[in-house]
């Protein structure tokens, strides 16, 4: 077997996380950085979201998702960065050990001085939400439907029933219909819609198509292919009113019940994850628990904004170089935990080392609440306040504050939501 | 004879729900909004509504069997399915650039659809 390489950093997945951070690596300053990708093109997810929307941030500008992923992929290819396609990295360890496989190399090893986890997330599927029934085809998960219709050309039904208001579900309302399907309607088990609004209102408004809040699917119907589904209104504990069950026919069922991040290969290195997002639980840098391995994107928990996936890259790249550039010179600091206050669910990064650096938090709510105020307290000390007129739990929430700026501590950061005075 | 409308506004979270009153096309009243860019909204909404179309055409020689492409700007609501309709009996030919245009002047719109991503022609990217 030929020598082990040793890149100066090795990004795994091609997303735009992975694309941002092999960027930003080679512009703070590393020569050798490679990406590695299993799928044959560069662009993660993005080629199959053909709808607009992406960009506002970080291009100011709206784009679909293959043009946002085609401005990247080609600074990528201007920046000289070497790119390995249909590599699929099978193994990595706790001391930086990487096996990947593609047709080219055969089963290669590599040991770079950093790593950037860049994997994305995965669909829960149907055995996460426990639907019962026989297991018919027409089940299917709606990022596999958007891939089918947007990359293969492949219908997967004429007559659809989604179970699920997250984003990708309702953008597919919108596809089917345009592509002649006829969707019967959206049935979501929260009293409020998983998605952002502006997706409610475009996908399914703009289409007529009913969102029944409040329902479930309860009975999957066909033995070879789905013939129907029974839907349910649910109590306030979220279980089926049986009095409430209604049969509606159909040939597909499209799940858009939730992301998970795809963390598999961070379990095997012994990255410590955080149960509340799913991802690794990572510093100011996107540092993970294991030394000169970083992580950004949807690895670290489900991001809604694409531009925000990128920042977080750019992050965990700068991050990745100055490790490589500062090797041996600096041990790491210890870390401020930092705590998920009133009605917040999660905050990312979890833990702030070098409190002088501005630190962005991005968290998300556990309920909707009208007339909030975001804040980020250091030791009680508010570093940072902003009035929201509404949080609602699908949009992120971006807070930037310098914890390094608090006239004592750091001992503890806090973010919290909490509800706003009346104004006069 | 008066008429009433209602949208929802999508131009931050708060999502206010918006009552439109007209007469004869006459924009009379806009209620529910919390600020004037909902007021804004509504009347867009109601005179002159848009949308961005995206869709996709059949390529062949390409990577892919599919090419994504969009409207350039956004055109009338009320052509979307019939733009997206037009657009699904279209072949393009391997390669095509990002950008490249794929359909001028989409139903007398003024605006053209173009292709959202470079598609190789097969052969090369493929291992
Ligand atoms: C099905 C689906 C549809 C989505 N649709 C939308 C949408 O319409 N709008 C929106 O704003 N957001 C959407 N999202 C959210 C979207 O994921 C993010 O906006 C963004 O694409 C996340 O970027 P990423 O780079 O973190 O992950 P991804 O884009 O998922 O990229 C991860 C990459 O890592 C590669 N990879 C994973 N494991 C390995 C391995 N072991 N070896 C080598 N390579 C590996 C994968 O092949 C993939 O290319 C969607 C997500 C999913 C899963
Ligand atoms: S009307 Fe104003 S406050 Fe209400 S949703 Fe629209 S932009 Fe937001």
């Amino acid at each position: 077997m030929s020598a082990v390489r040793r890149p100066q950093c090795v990004v795994i997945g091609a997303g735009p996380a992975g694309l941002g951070a092999a960027l930003a690596a080679r512009e703070a300053g590393l020569s050798d950085v490679m990406l590695l990708e299993r799928d044959f093109e560069l662009g993660g997810i993005l080629p199959q979201c053909i709808h607009d929307g992406f960009g506002s941030i970080v291009f100011e500008q709206v784009l679909t998702g293959p043009q946002y992923a085609q401005r990247f992929i080609d600074r990528v290819e201007r920046a000289g960065i070497e790119v390995k396609l249909n590599t699929m990295v099978l193994e990595m360890r706790g001391d930086r050990r990487i096996t990947a496989v593609n047709p080219a190399d055969g089963v290669f090893e590599l040991e770079p001085s950093s790593i950037v986890l860049a994997m994305g997330c995965r669909e829960r599927t149907r055995h996460q939400v426990m639907i019962p029934g026989y297991r018919p085809a027409g089940v299917i998960c709606a990022g596999a439907a958007q891939r089918d219709i947007n990359i293969e050309g492949l219908m997967p039904g004429r007559r659809a029933v989604i179970l699920g208001s997250g984003d990708i579900g309702l953008i597919m309302a919108r596809r089917l219909t345009l592509e002649g399907a006829e969707v019967e309607g959206v049935y979501e088990i929260m009293d409020h819609p998983g998605g952002l609004t502006r997706n409610v209102v475009q996908c399914l408004h703009d289409y007529d198509i009913p969102l029944h809040l409040s329902h479930t699917v309860t009975f999957i119907h066909g033995r070879k292919r789905v013939e129907a589904v029974t839907v349910a209104r649910v109590g306030e504990d979220l279980k089926p009113l049986r009095d409430t069950e209604r049969r509606v026919p159909c040939d597909t069922l499209v799940l858009s019940v939730g992301l998970i991040p795809e963390n598999e290969l961070s379990k095997q290195a012994g990255v410590q994850l955080d149960p509340l997002t799913g991802g690794p639980v990572v510093d100011e840098t996107m540092h993970t628990s294991v030394e000169g391995i970083f992580a950004c994107g949807n690895v670290v928990c489900v991001f809604d904004l694409v531009d925000w996936v990128t920042q977080t890259a750019e992050t965990a790249g700068r991050g990745a170089a100055e490790y490589v550039l500062e090797a041996g010179r600096r041990k790491r600091g210890p870390a401020v935990r930092v705590t998920a206050g009133r009605n917040v669910k999660f905050v990312v990064p979890q833990l702030v080392r070098r409190p002088e650096r501005g630190v962005d938090f991005f968290f998300r709510v556990e309920h909707p609440e009208r007339a909030a105020r975001t804040r980020v307290l250091v030791d009680g000390e508010e570093l940072y306040s902003r009035k929201a007129k509404m949080v609602r739990p699908p949009e992120m929430i971006k807070a930037g504050a310098d914890p390094g700026k608090a006239a004592r501590g750091p001992e503890n950061v806090t973010v919290e939501v909490v509800a706003e005075e009346e104004e006069a | 004879m008066k008429k009433t409308h209602s949208y929802t506004c999508i131009n931050c979270p708060l999502s206010c729900g918006l009552t439109l009153v007209e007469e004869d096309g006459e924009v009379l009243e806009v209620s529910g909004a919390d600020c004037r860019v909902g007021e804004k909204y509504a009347v867009e909404e109601f005179r002159n509504p848009r949308r961005t179309v995206s869709t996709t055409v059949r390529v062949q020689g390409g990577v892919l069997p599919l090419l994504p492409v969009v409207s350039a700007a956004p055109i009338p609501k009320a052509l979307v399915r019939d733009a997206v309709r037009m657009l699904s009996r279209l072949t393009v030919d391997a390669p095509v650039a990002d950008g490249q245009v794929i359909y001028p002047d989409i139903l007398g719109t003024g605006v053209d659809v173009v292709a959202s991503r470079r598609l190789d022609a097969a052969g090369r990217g493929d291992a």
